[in-house]
């Protein structure tokens, strides 16, 4: 994919090593998002995971009527919706969050006032 | 193929991870949430762009007509979904995503595999052939296994655990199956290897189906969350498959937030993850719904429910996912701002498997306007309710139930709850006296400071703050 030819044993180490680092990074940077953020921090890493919407433009990249075409073509409709949805209603809950802080300091604001 | 084009598509990929990790980074902070979902959508638009560059010579019309449908399906059930309906949504994308997943393992193999008549393993290595392998089989199970968790939140099958007789065996004899399939494709003569690769796939949909079907709706914050990580997983494997790090790093940070949140809701339910997916935990239907017999409970009229708020300074709302379902997040907003307007300090306190995903009342509660910094996590709030007045619980049940702490014959024995006991006097908004999701009593009904108020919560609520008013 990256058209570099690499030696196939050297790749397959070098992307555990990536795997493993990234799990490790992955594990300290979630671990610090607050309770009140979870739902939102879910579904935001779940429209990341449509990522795999890479590997759907390979499967679907010939678009002859063929098994392997066809399958690609699912494949960038599913990866599609979770990306695209993912991303909006992540959008939509944090957008609540905003609104809310702004309407809290309006608040305070009024109150001091 | 020229190697700057692959010199700087690698490079171009490389800012894409890092967009998505400081993306993550900004999700730590409320005020920087939604810029770091920005960022992160930005990555995924720029990763698909390079994608695009790379692909060489392509003829775009499936990838165009795949990407309009799914956008559309996409952007129509974002803007649909209720925010109580929010963790069946992320089921379902989550589950669509590994879908996906499974389905370019899938194509891929009959690309690159089929048409060289070849053992899967000659024809593109050991390495890309396992997690081709294991790719289908993550895939399909966080697809079908997502699907279940969605059709069961959304109420269209039913919540409570379905057993099937002998479902550990059945379940067993699947994953042994799969587990020789999957190794058998590796080695198999490329006459066979297609339909072993299928059968394979179908039975790790079914699996997938089955490990979820057993497992009930209170413990769905935890399958969601498991089913994340998975999804996760599955692009990671795709990754390896492409020999592409981008999908790598990604998928395995996905994999990895969903194994915390797992964790998480696992810590506050106190139960460990195999008891959930396999414990069938509420899953005797004798106990559920009948709450055993109580005696001494003191029934409160709203008028006399809003005489101890009238007298209080101090509140703590406990709202549950009861509260959810009556739709009474505005009507608990009303009374707590008139009740702040009387001088009263209130606070919320969130236990966190309220709602039914991990933070899901934060999200509920924020969409009616309850200013975040009045809502407490529970080890913030504990110490706190001894020098409370009144808590009012609305709909929570087994997240408020005292037995926890102390009887050890309790299913829910050592699960952290709130300590509304602690409280001066404690107002439980409910229905009836009927059992939660654990489906077992509840002594705080009997507590002398406690009074139940019979209402559904959100006419319960208004009621209140309309008495209020007249005081």
């Amino acid at each position: 994919m990256t058209g570099f030819e690499l030696d196939p044993t050297v790749a397959l180490l070098m992307g555990l090593t990536v795997f493993l680092l990234a799990v490790f990074l992955g594990l300290e940077v979630i671990a610090k998002v607050p309770p009140t953020l979870h739902t939102p921090l879910m579904s935001g890493s779940n429209a990341i995971s449509g990522i795999t919407i890479v590997g759907a433009l390979v499967a679907a990249k010939l678009s002859t009527p063929d098994v392997a075409n066809i399958l690609g073509l699912i494949a960038v409709v599913l990866a599609t919706i979770n990306v695209v949805g993912g991303y909006l209603v992540t959008d939509r809950m944090m957008a609540m969050f905003k609104k809310k802080q702004a309407a809290a300091k309006g608040a305070k604001e009024a109150s001091h006032g | 193929m020229d190697n700057i084009t692959h010199i700087i598509t690698y490079l171009g990929y490389l800012v894409a991870t890092v967009m998505f990790i400081v993306g993550l980074k900004l999700q730590q902070r409320v005020p920087t949430a939604r810029r770091g979902n920005h960022l992160s959508a930005l990555g995924m638009l720029l990763a698909v762009i390079l994608a695009l560059l790379d692909l060489g010579t392509f003829n775009p019309l499936y990838i165009i007509i795949g990407v309009v449908i799914g956008s559309a399906i996409g952007a129509i059930a974002a803007y649909k979904a209720k925010m109580t309906d929010m963790p069946q949504m992320v089921a379902l994308f989550n589950g669509l995503g590994g879908g996906a997943s499974m389905l370019v393992a899938l194509s891929l193999f009959h690309m690159e595999v089929l048409p060289k008549s070849q053992t899967m393993i000659a024809a593109i290595g050991a390495d890309s052939a396992i997690t081709t392998v294991l790719s289908i089989i993550i895939g399909a199970v966080t697809l079908t296994g997502s699907i279940v968790a969605f059709l069961k939140l959304q109420e269209w099958i039913s919540g409570r655990p379905i057993l099937i007789p002998g479902r550990h065996i059945i379940n067993l004899v699947l994953a042994i199956a799969a587990l020789v399939l999957g190794t058998w494709s590796l080695f198999a003569d490329p006459s066979q290897v297609a339909i072993i690769l299928w059968v394979f796939a179908a039975i790790a949909l079914i699996l997938g189906a089955l490990l979820v079907i057993p497992i009930g709706g209170a413990d769905m914050p935890v399958v969601i969350s498991l089913l994340n990580s998975y999804s996760g997983l599955a692009a990671a494997m795709t990754g390896f498959v492409l020999k592409n790090n981008l999908l790598i790093v990604v998928g395995s940070l996905v994999g990895a937030s969903g194994i915390i949140l797992t964790r998480i809701m696992s810590k506050a339910m106190n139960r460990s993850l195999a008891n959930v997916l396999f414990g069938g935990f509420g899953a005797t239907d004798q106990t559920a719904g009948a709450g055993g017999e109580y005696s001494g409970v003191k029934s409160a009229s709203i008028e006399e429910s809003a005489l101890i708020l009238e007298s209080a300074s101090s509140v703590i709302f406990v709202p549950g996912y009861g509260l959810a379902v009556a739709q009474a997040q505005h009507a608990v907003k009303e009374l707590a701002e008139l009740l702040i307007k009387r001088g009263v300090s209130v606070k919320y306190a969130i236990h966190p498997v309220a709602g039914r995903m991990p933070g899901h009342m934060n999200v509920l509660l924020a969409e009616s306007n309850v200013p975040y910094e009045q809502l407490y996590e529970m080890d913030a709030i504990n110490h706190e309710f001894k020098a409370t007045d009144v808590a009012v619980v609305i709909g929570a049940n087994d997240v408020v139930n005292p037995a926890a702490t102390h009887d050890r014959g309790s299913p829910i024995y050592g699960m952290p709850i709130l300590n509304v006991h602690e409280a001066r006097s404690v107002i439980i908004i409910k229905r009836s006296l009927g059992a939660g999701f654990a489906g077992i009593r509840n002594e705080l009904f009997e507590y002398p400071n406690a009074v139940m108020m019979f209402a559904d919560a959100r006419k319960g609520l208004a009621g209140l703050t309309e008495e209020l008013k007249q005081m």
